[in-house]
């Protein structure tokens, strides 16, 4: 607890105190406005990086495609990882863990309402900052390495290659060294992606940070470890995995920062480098990296599927402990991915045994989903339907993967098709089916209103055929041969018609996207209200009104059991089955009621202009990196940091209430700006 | 951690309870203050951190080149020393924590600035060896990677120590410009004094491998 009374109400760092409007965005700590922004720019990104994988699938829809040039194809499948990893999955992920985990555990807020703040305003300018190569990169041509007759052997073939899109990042979403390094990928594209990358992960790892004290601290009165919904489990599993792989993937991209800046040897194998150091310290990260993109999906459909069942979770307790053994378990497999890299043999077998190690408890949760959904009464609603979509293309994903464990199967298909597929069944198939689950399941908590069930079917019905239609012949693709980044095929090898399809599908998937988007506008403003309860849930932020006022509780919550909100409106009969209770619907209209009164004022954290100001220090620094030759970067380099360390020493110093200010809010509510930390 | 929620069935919370504080519901849950965990959660991130750093020079440390690698320049007896005045200073940010929870105001600010001096002299330390290796022995950042793994090791610590430094001279000057230090700084304190011990902990490791095991 801060003690704040002897502190004097500053007259010159005031705390801004708007709370609709432009300034009440910009300068919000409310982890429901700072999720609802996470959420708009990852789908913004979202458009990018599939308008990226449409022009790919243009390009490849027959043999000897001519829409891109080889520099633009590598530009774009780069970017197109980069923005859907780090851009899109990971900040919906967010969204869902700043709006809901405080709600689901009770609380009024982040432990670290501020620096969540910070994280959003990071994450947003690094993203930015990635794709503002294309305004502030190096312009000129990337030129192509000459050996001593002259002719060019690596690096661009054609000097006509280097267009706008071929001058966005082009090494691979790893960006393995020495390719990225400074000889064969000379110019800044590869700058941007290694700076942008570096500023989204400190956003990763503050949120990380924030989270991970939310959980332990900020549950309500009851709430137990073993209380809480599994969504919260999987979002500190994640945060954990957050904060022990995003330091190593911090220090190689210092060092491959060094490498092309300042002329450190670390990976350039003409100085004495080691490559594969790269790919052992990306992988490291990049393994966990994929826990991160899958287990919050898992932990949204472990909250639709039992809702949606009306049954509580089958074993809950094994769904926990499974999704923190496959945190756990994902730390010690990633040479999995190195298997061609000429990694010795006891380390391929090892690596190899790890990885089906981790099938186990991907399996027990399949089948505890599998156990939810035994014997329910099951709701098809379009929630529901995506969660079974992901269980569904989970599974064929999880298997395909698998089959990388055996090493000399995964010798066959490395680098092919078949690697392609398999990665988006989990990805796209899971991580992505999941998340619009959870879209479709907390949209009335986060707008009052449902999205349109119809349009919602038809969304899934038109992404599902699509998803399959692109991914599952991408299995046969590599299976014969057909290699990834390569920007044409020629006709004889019979790819084409398979190829077709798959764009076909990859179009059929941007359909069912614009559906969705459609619905999303639609039913924001026409949707049918959803009153308090519409899925008739079993977790706590269902027990507050739609959408959630901004002080989220109006009195602060008490736990009694797992599934708290579901026993206080069921009971069983003999046989077990649940029986809602007489009096169900009216606790449900007198909380709706009392939720929207609050009977006492209450504090809620103060508005701050510094994270936004400490945030955009950060990417002028990493301009000054890139342009540190030069009298404008190194001016940048004293401007970024004197931002940064300004609005630090503001954020320390500015008060942390002002007692005598007082706003009306709601009915009976009264805000009053008060402390963050 | 469950003794601490055991509630009785349909016990009631009292409605003035959120009003004693101003942005917690009910209590920090484990006991700890929510700062305190923070920087726990963080040090614990940086353990990695420098791990992958340590990792890297543990690689290449060991290798031949064709210049002059650290391993054959280390000067250990001054290195020694400059470790047991970093050391030291750990025993004088205890010092002055001890001196905050016993209310004496001006030995916390004694300790605080002998912390930081002896911090800075560390810092004067790694400057002279820097400047030693790259004039005496030609060793820069670009000549072999295990002298770029050294520097960048050496010198993300080094980036750490002086942070750490700028903390404590920030807690010495509120000290000095309210007359000590409040409750709350008190806590800030403890958190510049655990990221403290953290980069002294850091500095034992490198230089029990680096150093002493990298040389021999």
């Amino acid at each position: 607890m801060t003690t704040t009374a002897s502190r004097p109400a500053s007259t010159i760092f005031r705390r801004p105190r708007s709370t609709e409007g432009f300034w009440s965005w910009i300068t919000t700590t409310d982890h429901k406005k700072i999720g609802i922004m996470y959420g708009y720019a990852a789908f913004f990104f979202f458009i990018i990086g599939g308008i990226e994988a449409l022009l790919l699938r243009i390009q490849l829809a027959g043999p000897n495609g001519s829409f891109l040039n080889a520099g633009e194809y590598n530009a774009m499948f780069t970017t197109h990882g980069v923005t859907m990893i780090f851009l899109f999955v990971m900040p919906v992920s967010a969204a869902f863990f700043n709006y809901l985990l405080p709600l689901m555990i009770g609380a009024r807020d982040v432990a670290f309402p501020r620096m969540n703040a910070l994280s959003w305003w990071i994450f947003i300018f690094g993203g930015l900052f990635l794709y503002s190569v294309i305004f502030f990169g190096d312009p000129t041509p990337p030129a192509g390495i000459a050996d001593s007759s002259g002719a060019i052997v690596a690096g661009n073939l054609d000097p006509t290659d280097a267009t706008l899109l071929a001058g966005l990042p082009d090494g691979g979403w790893f960006l393995y060294q020495p390719n990225a390094g400074p000889a064969y990928s000379p110019g800044t594209a590869v700058d941007f992606a290694l700076i942008g990358l570096q500023i989204l992960g400190i956003a990763s790892l503050i949120s990380a940070i924030n989270f991970i004290v939310t959980v332990f601290n900020m549950r309500a009165e009851g709430m137990r470890l073993l209380r809480m919904p599994v969504f919260v489990w999987m979002t500190l599993v994640v945060a954990f995995l957050l904060l022990f792989s995003l330091p190593i993937i911090a220090v190689a991209l210092f060092m491959a920062t060094f490498d092309r800046q300042f002329g450190t040897l670390f990976f350039q194998a003409t100085g004495g480098g080691d490559p594969v150091l790269w790919q052992h310290m990306f992988w490291l990260f990049g393994h966990p990296e994929v826990y991160i993109l899958i287990l919050p999906a898992m932990g949204i459909v472990s909250e639709v599927l039992p809702t949606n069942s009306r049954k509580p979770l089958f074993g809950y307790a094994a769904i926990v402990f499974a999704g923190a053994a496959i945190a756990f378990l994902g730390f010690g497999v990633w040479a999995h991915h190195m298997f061609s890299s000429g990694i010795p043999a006891v380390a391929q077998a090892a690596f190899g045994l790890s990885t089906m190690t981790i099938a186990v408890p991907t399996g027990i949760k399949i089948f505890n989903w599998m156990g939810t959904m035994w014997g329910g009464r099951l709701r098809f609603n379009t929630a529901m339907m995506f969660s079974i979509g992901f269980v569904a293309m989970f599974v064929i994903g999880g298997l395909s993967g698998v089959t990388h464990s055996i090493v000399p199967s995964d010798w066959q298909q490395t680098d092919t098709y078949y690697i392609v597929a398999h990665f988006h069944y989990v990805l796209f198939g899971g991580a992505i089916f999941g998340l619009f689950s959870g879209i479709y399941y907390w949209f009335p908590k986060i707008t009052g209103r449902m999205l349109n069930e119809k349009l919602g079917k038809v969304h899934f019905w038109v992404q599902f055929i699509g998803f399959n239609l692109t991914f599952a012949p991408m299995h046969w693709l590599g299976l014969q041969g057909m290699v990834r980044r390569t920007w044409r095929y020629a006709p004889e090898t019979g790819l084409g018609p398979w190829n077709l399809a798959v764009t076909i599908g990859a179009f059929t998937i941007a359909t069912g996207v614009a559906i969705f988007w459609f619905n999303w506008i639609y039913s924001k403003r026409k949707g049918e209200p959803s009153g308090l309860d519409p899925w008739d849930a079993r977790t706590i932020e269902w027990t507050i009104p739609n959408p959630t006022p901004a002080y989220n509780f109006a009195t602060p919550p008490v736990i009694h059991s797992l599934d708290d909100f579901w026993h206080q409106k069921y009971t069983e009969d003999e046989e077990g089955r649940p029986v809602r209770k007489d009096d169900a619907d009216d606790l449900v209209a007198r909380l709706d009621h009392d939720g929207r009164n609050p009977k006492s004022p209450i504090h809620m954290p103060a508005p701050s202009y510094f994270p936004i100001l400490m945030a955009l220090g950060l990417p002028l620094i990493g301009y000054g990196i890139i342009y540190h030759t030069t009298l404008v970067g190194l001016a940048l380099l004293f401007i970024g940091p004197l931002i940064t360390i300004g609005a630090l020493i503001g954020w320390g110093i500015e008060p942390l209430e002002e007692p005598e200010e007082h706003q009306e809010h709601g009915e009976g509510g009264e805000l009053v700006g008060a402390g963050a930390h | 951690m469950a003794d601490t929620f055991e509630i009785e069935e349909g016990a009631e919370v009292p409605e003035h309870a959120e009003v004693h504080d101003s942005h917690h519901l009910v209590h920090e849950s484990t006991g700890i203050d929510n700062r305190k965990l923070g920087m726990w959660v963080f040090l614990s991130s940086e353990f990695l951190f420098f791990g992958a750093f340590i990792s890297n020079y543990l690689l290449y440390g060991g290798r031949d080149f064709d210049s002059v690698v650290p391993r054959d320049i280390y000067d250990i007896p001054f290195t020694s020393i400059s470790s047991f005045v970093l050391l030291m200073s750990s025993l004088t940010m205890v010092l002055a924590h001890h001196a905050l929870s016993t209310g004496d105001q001006n030995g916390t600010k004694t300790w605080l600035m002998a912390t930081a001096l002896l911090g800075s002299v560390f810092l004067g330390g790694q400057v002279f060896e820097f400047t030693e290796f790259i004039v005496e022995y030609d060793m820069t950042l670009t000549s072999n990677p295990a002298a770029s793994a050294f520097y960048m090791l050496t010198g993300f610590h080094g980036t750490h120590v002086a942070l750490g430094i700028v903390m404590l001279l920030s807690l010495f000057g509120i000290a000095r410009r309210e007359g000590g230090l409040s409750e709350k700084h008190g806590m800030n304190l403890e958190l510049v004094g655990l990221y403290w011990h953290f980069v002294d902990i850091i500095w034992i490791v490198i230089f029990t491998l680096v150093y002493l095991i990298g040389a021999a």
